[in-house]
């Protein structure tokens, strides 16, 4: 196995034909690939598709790493892309920042969870239903920002966007995940400050 | 007087780290000094903690296994520089830019920059004649031109494919 190596050398032993090296890739960024996806696909089976289809892509692609940016960076631009192009072809609602429907469907997810609550959440169960009941791109940069740890160059690489722009929908949306949270987890909420 | 939303949005800088050192000591005097600071921050600063201590989804134990499966029947693509042909993109680049600069030429070559007007400069487009220039024959010559721009791109194709076909071998 190749941990330890950083995601360049293991690149590197992958490119000189080492196969199998390309599993401590997987490995170490199996969780953050399929939390993003899960951020778009609501379904677990699809997400884990489309993630495998990911590092598959990813796989194929990688002559074409040519180190400019973090591996991390390179590998979220396919997350995106590939996500983006899975929700086409199914045409699922993408819940899109400029779609009134958003809250609408938020709402009528929160009829579900508001019947859960009667057990007492964690505040991790709390922020990831929190975050599930934002829209992809909000939901997305989120992820991107604290759990990928990607700064907002970065993240505006990602995105196709002006870093500055990446900044202000980041924003956006903790200002979005805050009303969710207050709104839909009130008590726990309370209970926080 | 300071909007909310723009507290929040330097409160969001300050705890991101990227406010300025000046910024950071203004939000640091306001902080010791101002309750209604304090007390946004103080929520802030648990939305941000909230937000990097949640867990990532995990894919099924057998996540890797099956993607090392797929990825055993693929070989690594070449990278994209080493298959596109660079003369390719330079002759196409060169033809258009041929074909603007012919155009502006003759363009300007119809004004009559003698001409004296009270209104400056005046560009009669009326003046410009191009039907001489798309009568048959040069139409003609356009024509043998991107035949024989194809048939030298794709003797180039061909002779490629006969070198690495000889490589193979």
């Amino acid at each position: 196995m190749s941990t330890g190596l950083s995601d360049n050398e293991i690149i590197g032993k992958v490119l000189n034909g080492d196969q199998q090296a390309y599993a401590s890739l997987v490995e170490r960024y199996q969780n953050y690939v399929f939390t993003l996806a899960m951020r778009f696909i609501k379904s677990r089976e699809d997400a884990e598709e489309v993630a495998q289809d990911i590092f598959i892509k990813a796989y194929r692609s990688l002559a074409d790493f040519r180190g400019a940016s973090k591996f991390s960076t390179w590998l979220y631009t396919i997350v995106n892309t590939t996500c983006i192009t899975f929700l086409r072809k199914k045409k699922l609602d993408t819940y899109s920042l400029d779609q009134e429907k958003v809250f609408e469907v938020a709402d009528s997810q929160d009829s579900g969870f508001r019947a859960n609550l009667v057990e007492q959440k964690s505040r991790n169960t709390m922020v990831n239903e929190a975050i599930a009941l934002l829209g992809a791109d909000d939901a997305e940069i989120i992820t991107l920002f604290y759990k990928a740890e990607q700064t907002l160059e970065e993240i505006g690489k990602i995105l196709g966007l002006d870093p500055k722009t990446a900044k202000v929908r980041l924003h956006r949306a903790r200002v979005r995940l805050k009303e969710k949270m207050e709104t839909h987890f009130a008590e726990e909420v309370k209970d926080l400050n | 007087m300071e909007t909310q939303k723009q507290m929040e949005e330097r409160l969001w800088d300050y705890i991101d780290g990227l406010s300025s050192t000046e910024e950071k000591s203004v939000i640091d005097k306001l902080l010791q000094h101002d309750m209604e600071w304090k007390k946004k921050y103080n929520e802030l600063l648990e939305t941000h903690k909230l937000l990097h201590s949640s867990e990532l989804e995990a894919p099924s134990l057998r996540f890797t296994k099956n993607v090392m499966e797929e990825i055993a029947k693929y070989h690594i693509a070449p990278a994209t520089k080493t298959y596109i042909n660079k003369k390719i993109i330079w002759g196409i680049s060169f033809f258009f830019i041929a074909v603007i600069a012919g155009f502006l030429i003759y363009g300007f070559g119809q004004i009559d920059w003698s001409a004296k007007s009270g209104n400056g400069f005046q560009f009669d487009l009326s003046k410009v004649d191009v039907s001489k220039f798309f009568n048959n024959t040069y139409i003609n010559i356009f024509m043998m031109l991107n035949v024989v721009l194809g048939l030298f791109l794709l003797d180039n194709y061909l002779g490629k494919r006969r070198k690495a076909a000889h490589k193979k071998a």
